[in-house]
């Protein structure tokens, strides 16, 4: 990234002739802070454990993602089918493994059009303040009052089922945490001399935005994007669970959660199974986060 | 505190103007004729413009928007297209099943919560300090709605001692409160626990041991009063989840209350029951919100003028 480099240029011109003094940027201070973080590394593992059965899934799950094992309906665990079997005899270990994918990708994009969305919102209210800020400051505090589930829901009736739309709806959902919190960073960095130097130089507002104060927040926009995945995950689960998301046959762990309810007396495990994958997955992202949290941006910890 | 209020005030009703703007929007871009679904494609041409003139589905839709305003305002959101009766009756029933199971998870997490985050706090360090994180920390990873389906099988068809659905009786109301509650008691116990830890490292708390005060009497007068504050902001949060989260915990349940009304309402389409519900619920928690942020701003002068950078 261009401005590091640039900082450590200047950095290396005013230490000219110091031996021995190294320059090390906030990135790789925040890394070695992390890596000491024996539960962040831990939760890191499952992530991309996680990350890494979900693209290689044909690969490691022992059945086709919808084949049928006729007359073997709703089994327990056994050596052929670790995690037992669904309704129609599908392999539940296998549609967990595929059903992160879907989880994964909702946290990939949705949290990108959430971050986009509030990025935006945020920056712009915090820049030119006034009434650019009121009225955003409202429409923020509109998103923001109802309850995200619902919202989401309302959304997915008027888009309709799917999972691009189910991207749509929780992206529409979460902007507005960071939409505030990069707005008021955008108010206090907006009053450092970089900026008036910018501007001195005839920088243009957006080229301030974008050049300047934007690259300014992104340790916040890394921590409130990582603490945001889990809930995006637990929404999209939500909205397949209540059969507004993800359409079967699709795995996805929501809705194998409420197939699984209709047979919970021949085989509870299958509605035990997916929940253990969900929670596994958001507890990894939810430590995750709060590491980062710490070893970025510490300021951010009553959010 | 006057400015204060009606400033607060005048925020509110914008709020709920644009609360109401984007849903009513939203609603009517909803791919679907609702008169089409009401009569289950029965009808010709003929009575479908018929009945959509009745409705004054016709019109254009400032002029539907006004009309919708017009009714909102006074609590009038029209007929529900499948029930046939009145939204606000049918949402007046839905919101006293859930305000009153609401009640209850309120109380569930603030108790437990509160309870487990002072024993972390006083047992720091502790395997009982670790304990507690680590399952506060599990709590706040489950979903609401796979927990309400483990207790269904533990307490309803193994132990058989619980029933699993509908809510007829007090025992009825346990498990959907604990499965709802679970994950706000385990916020409400980690935000109790920091705040607590923060308040006991104070020097007015050294001060007080110094004094000779009773440790039971420093954790109760120093530590919660201090850590009150945040909890008590978390409330308005809390509402906003406990909203939300009932539509998933009544599915479950089958709890015929405004989560379970919302739910339904999407499977058969019925767009003034939708409308209806979302606002209604988008009122309940800006209304709490108000009167949080009043209660606040009575409390602590810094919050009315922190307010107005």
């Amino acid at each position: 990234m261009r401005f590091f480099k640039r900082k450590s240029d200047v950095f290396n011109s005013l230490i000219e002739g110091a031996e021995g003094v190294t320059y090390t940027s906030f990135y790789h201070d925040a890394f070695k802070r992390l890596r000491r973080d024996k539960v962040a590394m831990v939760c890191l593992a499952v992530v991309i454990l996680i990350v890494v059965a979900a693209i290689f899934a044909p690969l490691i799950t022992p059945y086709e993602e919808d084949y049928m094992d006729i007359g073997n309906e709703l089994s327990g665990p056994s050596a052929e089918h670790w995690l037992g079997t669904d309704e129609f005899g599908r392999d539940v270990f296998t549609r967990i493994i595929y059903g992160s994918r879907v989880s994964l990708m909702v946290g990939l994009v949705a949290e990108s059009i959430a971050v986009a969305i509030g990025l935006i919102v945020g920056a712009v209210a915090g820049f030119y303040g006034g009434k650019v800020d009121a009225v955003l400051s409202r429409i923020i505090e509109i998103f923001a009052s109802f309850p995200h589930i619902l919202f989401a829901i309302v959304v997915m009736f008027v888009l309709g089922t799917g999972i691009i739309n189910v991207f749509i709806a929780v992206g529409v959902v979460g902007w507005t945490g960071l939409a505030r919190v990069i707005r008021s960073q955008i108010m206090q960095l907006k009053q450092k001399e970089y900026v008036e130097a910018a501007r001195a130089s005839g920088g243009r507002n957006m080229q301030i935005i974008f050049r300047h104060l934007i690259p300014n927040c992104l340790s916040t926009i890394i921590v409130v994007a990582t603490m945001n995945i889990p809930s995006d995950i637990m929404y999209e689960a939500s909205l397949s669970f209540l059969g507004l998301g993800v359409q079967p046959p699709q795995a996805s762990w929501g809705s194998m959660i409420s197939e699984a309810r209709k047979f919970m007396r021949q085989n509870p495990g299958y509605s035990v199974f997916p929940g253990v994958a969900l929670i596994i997955t958001v507890l990894a992202f939810n430590l995750l986060g709060d590491a980062l949290r710490d070893a970025l941006d510490p300021r951010l910890k009553n959010l | 505190m006057i400015k204060y209020t009606i400033k607060r005030l005048l925020q509110t009703l914008i709020v709920l103007f644009g609360v109401s703007l984007i849903t009513f929007i939203m609603l009517n871009i909803a791919p679907g004729d609702p008169v089409g679904v009401m009569l289950a494609k029965r009808a010709d041409q003929e009575t479908i413009d018929r009945v959509r003139h009745e409705m004054g589905l016709d019109k254009p839709y400032v002029e539907q928007y006004i009309e919708f305003i017009k009714g909102a305002v006074v609590g009038d959101f029209g007929d529900s297209y499948f029930q046939h009766r009145p939204v606000s009756e049918i949402l007046a029933d839905a919101f006293s099943i859930t305000a009153s199971l609401g009640l209850w998870v309120l109380l569930f997490s603030i108790v437990f919560g509160i309870l487990f985050g002072i024993s972390a706090a006083v047992l720091r360090g502790t395997w009982g300090d670790k304990l507690i994180i680590f399952f506060s920390t599990l709590g706040m990873a489950m979903p609401s709605f796979w927990i309400a389906i483990i207790l269904q099988i533990i307490f309803g068809l193994h132990l058989k001692i619980l029933p699993i659905s509908g809510l007829y009786s007090m025992s009825s109301y346990i498990l959907p409160t604990v499965s709802l509650g679970l994950i706000y008691a385990a916020s409400i116990a980690r935000l109790c626990r920091t705040n607590m830890l923060d308040a006991l490292n104070q020097d007015y708390v050294r001060t007080a041991r110094s004094k000779g005060v009773s440790e039971f009497k420093i954790v109760m007068q120093h530590g919660l009063k201090n850590a009150a504050i945040p909890i008590i902001t978390y409330i308005g949060i809390l509402i906003k989840s406990i909203l939300g989260g009932s539509v998933l915990v009544e599915t479950v349940f089958a709890i015929p209350g405004l989560g379970k009304t919302m739910v339904d309402s999407i499977t058969q389409r019925d767009i003034r029951l939708i409308q209806g519900c979302t606002i209604y619920i988008a009122v309940v928690f800006v209304i709490a919100n108000l009167i949080i942020d009043l209660v606040y701003g009575l409390l602590d002068p810094r919050i009315r003028v922190g307010q107005e950078a």
